[in-house]
């Protein structure tokens, strides 16, 4: 047997010598070894040695770069800025009360968000309610079930809707939802779930329920493609280690998948809830925009955004204007907590994972 | 032509690791030198030492003194002039793989913004020619992404690459290890070629690789340098215990 | 309990016990349910996509003509009529949202990547980029609002164009950092050892070896910000006629979709859903087309 490295030895032959090697060369006999007498040397490597060693044009590459990143804490503190100063007037004439008054008056200058507060945590929550256990649902069957000539066109169909823009999902729910919601759905609610108080009053089709189905619809991709990263990333070793135990598919995703992502997938419904409570135009267009608390789910409502979207390009005076600006930013301030809060969970579990190529 | 290195005191740290521990040596123009040692000696940390490449990762430094030719490495010019004067190839071959073989061969002209048309042609054939890889990728050199060769042919690619800006040192950080015995064989051909133009400093694990290129030979053991001598004396008659029991695989 | 009071052995376990074989009914019928509902919750999920699309084709086609690429808006109660100054108005804002979005968002996202790396503030930038992407688009429309409309006392172009840019930025930032990740190290070193400075390997070297990633990541916050209609309703404003100032309030299809969806007439309606299978299409074609180009590359780059 002939080690592979005799044979390349035997291929080679040009003059290879043997492994005892050449005698030593001019290392001793050469008393200067860091000198040789050099040719004249070639063009390139004279340009070479010419040429600039971009040590300025590093750095200010690296100043530009690092401005561009910086750009980006600028852009949220101005933002965080603009909106304080704006709302001043408001904030001084209303305080911390501004949020608990459910008056909304342009007319005698008297504002409060409590209505557009209470709309918005309704349409949202509701939508989470909704929205939660059919992205769980997709995420497993993606993950876990799905065949696999079915993944791709199912994820891909998923990401589809995310792509769809929020004021095409106002215009559908406009014109097929709300009928639906007037004629079929909300008369069978009525009829069955009347009892809970929940579905009372005129049904117009426009209404709290409707807005927090067009939501859910919305956020849903968000949820389940961000769900779905979140269990891959668990280990296969994590499932065999379970089904080892002679455990049936399901006690394998409730044990081995779903318990070691469960602050993955809380951080990605967090993360849709803030999608939902920002979300503007297809809220607006549906939410019958009517600054009320009701305990129906049928009855108009008002959320945050669609005030702002609706009122304050003819918003006169500069307490109404005012005003407005403090719902802005209020908005941002929640949403800004509420993805902060659902990054950190899901940077806790995907970390290790390698990231996601689109 | 090449140049020879003079290496003193040179001291590297990864962190609060010590990585190389005063190393002299005087690595003589024209010739091949190796430096052998088992994985983690520090001989790796010590070629990339020579061309400042150690500095790019930044935990890592360095201290000493490196003299090339007349230069000091460290005191009389800024890395990217350094890496200019020494060419490198690394222990994978590591092609640009947007670029085509032209171009790879090319890069580190053009990168640099040098534009003379001619002379590009010129210096792709001249350095493919030296890398012994012109017969086999003339057709299509600008036809074919250099991540489309084989692991071999890459390697020699790379060599042309380093080849290509004229350099007077050229340093081998394991040049043949993730390649098979055939490709081997090319590559030693062609540093056995090549030592008569430039300085050529490779490591290797891979002792008769060593003893087949080398003129002489460095053994590098936990960061410090054991033994430096002509190929011939390591490889027979060791001054060091712990050389001649590594050359005999007692260890490492 | 135990009938051999003798035998200190552990008895073997009885698959076939009652209790046993209830169990595991009991688990397979769970196994079932669930596996069930996953398949349920997956067809609910599609249902509404695929009428949504449905409808927009069905509604949408119908109402598609030459005109509707030809002509501005109709005055109210004349018929025809089309959205060729939105769809126009919609390029301009997202032309100058790009040229100010892409290279701010690319930069940084160089800088997280190739500069940064590891560094505490490379992990706040990475944070607040994060956080920005979740901001509500309204909260930008507002911003802009304050910053440059109030300034110049009118809507305008480029408040729209400054508003979407701001949106592009976190996304367009970590897509790129995302991409220059999967660049190998190896590749880097290569052009650092030739002597190549710094700023050339970024560029030339790393970002060119990620480009088909980083221009993918572009197309899809572009078509993310071409849908927007909430921080263009104070910014550009929407507009009945021809514009091409940047300083004059400009029309945009998404604002116009919206403002003839909540509008009462029929004709506009169908201009509505027309206006929405248009951009729907355009921006789908755009990051289809993005993706093939990308991939070729990809390929084309071996590896």
């Amino acid at each position: 047997m002939s080690s592979p490295r005799m044979t390349t030895e035997n291929e080679s032959g040009s003059g290879l010598p043997n492994i005892v090697p050449a005698p030593p060369a001019k290392f001793v006999s050469d008393p200067n070894p860091v000198s040789s007498a050099p040719a004249a040397p070639s063009m390139i490597r004279e340009y070479l040695n010419n040429c600039d060693s971009g040590a300025m044009a590093d750095k200010s590459f690296a100043a530009v770069m690092l401005l561009c990143a910086c750009s980006i804490f600028a852009i949220v503190a101005f933002i965080f800025g603009i909106l304080v100063v704006h709302s001043h007037l408001s904030l001084a004439q209303f305080g911390w009360k501004f949020f608990a008054r459910s008056a909304w008056d342009p007319v005698s200058g008297d504002f409060g968000a409590f209505p557009f507060i209470y709309g918005t945590l309704a349409t949202s929550l509701l939508a989470l309610v909704m929205a939660v256990p059919l992205a769980l649902g997709v995420a497993i069957f993606l993950t876990e079930l799905c065949p696999q000539v079915l993944r791709a066109p199912i994820s891909f169909l998923t990401e589809l809707l995310a792509a769809i823009p929020s004021v095409v999902y106002g215009l559908w729910a406009v014109f097929v939802l709300v009928p639906i919601m007037r004629d079929t759905l909300g008369p069978f609610l009525y009829k069955f779930f009347g009892w809970t108080g929940l579905f009372e009053g005129a049904n117009f089709g426009v209404g709290l329920l409707t807005a927090s189905i067009i939501l859910a619809i919305m956020i849903l991709p968000i949820i389940s493609s961000l769900t779905r990263d979140i269990m891959t990333a668990v280990p296969n070793s994590q499932r065999e280690a379970v089904l080892a135990l002679g455990a049936t598919r399901w006690e394998m995703i409730r044990v081995g998948v779903l318990r070691n992502s469960r602050i993955g997938i809380v951080g990605a419904i967090m993360l849709g809830l803030g999608r939902a409570l920002g979300e503007t135009m297809a809220v607006t267009m549906v939410i019958g925009n009517h600054p009320e608390i009701s305990k129906s789910l049928f009855a108009p409502g008002y959320t945050l955004a669609s005030v702002i979207a609706n009122e304050f390009s003819e918003a006169t005076g500069d307490l109404y204007l005012s005003a407005l600006i403090e719902i802005g930013l209020a908005l941002f301030l929640v949403t800004i907590i509420v993805n902060a809060i659902a990054r950190l969970m899901v940077w806790a579990v995907t970390r290790g994972a390698p990231a996601r190529v689109h | 032509m090449g140049v020879g290195i003079l290496v003193e005191n040179l001291n590297a740290w990864y962190g609060s690791t010590h990585t190389l521990q005063d190393i002299n040596l005087h690595i003589p123009a024209n010739h091949a030198t190796a430096l052998i040692g088992p994985s983690g000696c520090g001989k790796s940390t010590f070629v990339r030492c020579l061309n400042r490449m150690h500095e790019t990762n930044p935990v890592a430094r360095a201290t000493g003194v490196v003299k090339m030719g007349e230069i000091d490495i460290y005191k009389d010019a800024s890395p990217v002039e350094i890496r200019r004067r020494l060419g490198m190839v690394f222990q994978r071959p590591n092609p640009f793989p947007t670029m085509s073989i032209y171009d790879n061969v090319i890069s580190g002209l053009k990168l640099n913004g040098f534009r003379n048309r001619q002379i590009l042609d010129e210096t792709v054939e001249r350095s493919l020619k030296q890398a012994a890889l012109w017969e086999e990728v003339k057709d299509d050199l600008k036809k074919k992404s250099g991540a489309s060769l084989s692991g071999g042919q890459q390697q020699r690619m790379c060599i042309a690459r380093a080849l290509a800006v004229d350099p007077e040192v050229l340093l081998m950080d394991e040049p043949a290890s993730a390649l098979d015995p055939v490709s081997t064989s090319k590559i030693e051909d062609l540093i056995f070629q090549l030592k008569s133009q430039y300085t050529i400093v490779i490591v290797t694990h891979n002792m008769q690789q060593a003893a087949r290129v080398a003129e002489n030979t460095g053994f590098f053991l936990n960061g410090k340098m054991v033994e430096f001598d002509s190929t011939h004396k390591i490889f027979t008659n060791p001054r060091d215990k712990r050389t001649e029991d590594y050359i005999t695989g007692r260890f490492g | 309990m135990s009938t051999q009071p003798l035998s200190n052995q552990r008895r073997p376990m009885d698959f076939q016990s009652k209790s046993m074989r209830i169990n595991s009914a009991w688990r397979s019928a769970m196994n079932y349910l669930v596996s069930g509902l996953s398949i349920l919750a997956t067809i609910i999920v599609i249902l509404p996509l695929i009428a949504i699309l449905f409808y927009l084709v069905y509604k949408g086609a119908s109402s598609l003509n030459l005109a509707f690429f030809t002509h501005i808006p109709a005055p109210v109660g004349e018929l025809g009529g089309g959205m060729a100054n939105s769809i126009v108005g919609s390029a301009i804002v997202l032309l100058l949202a790009s040229l100010m979005g892409i290279p701010i968002g690319i930069a940084a996202g160089v800088y997280l990547a190739e500069f940064g790396r590891g560094t505490a503030l490379a992990n706040a930038v990475r944070f607040t980029a994060d956080v920005l992407n979740g901001v509500p688009s309204i909260v930008m429309g507002i911003s802009i609002y304050s910053l440059i409309v109030m300034q110049q006392k009118h809507f305008s172009a480029l408040a729209g164009g400054v508003a979407l840019a701001i949106m592009m930025v976190p996304t367009i930032t970590r897509t790129t950092e995302e991409m220059l990740a999967t660049v190998p190290h190896a590749i880097r070193e290569a052009a650092l050892g030739l002597g190549v400075p710094k700023w050339r390997t970024a560029v030339s070297v790393s970002l060119r070896t990620a480009s088909p990633g980083i221009i993918t990541g572009c197309m899809l916050a572009f078509a993310r910000v071409a849908g927007e209609t909430a921080p263009l309703l104070f910014t550009a404003f929407g507009n009945q006629f021809w514009s091409f100032r940047l300083d004059q309030p400009i029309a945009a299809l998404p604002l116009q979709i919206y403002v003839y969806a909540i509008s009462p007439y029929d004709e506009w309606h169908r201009l509505a859903w027309a206006g929405s299978l248009v951009l729907i299409v355009m921006i789908m074609v755009s990051v289809t087309l993005v993706r093939i180009f990308a991939n070729r590359g990809v390929l084309k780059g071996g590896s």
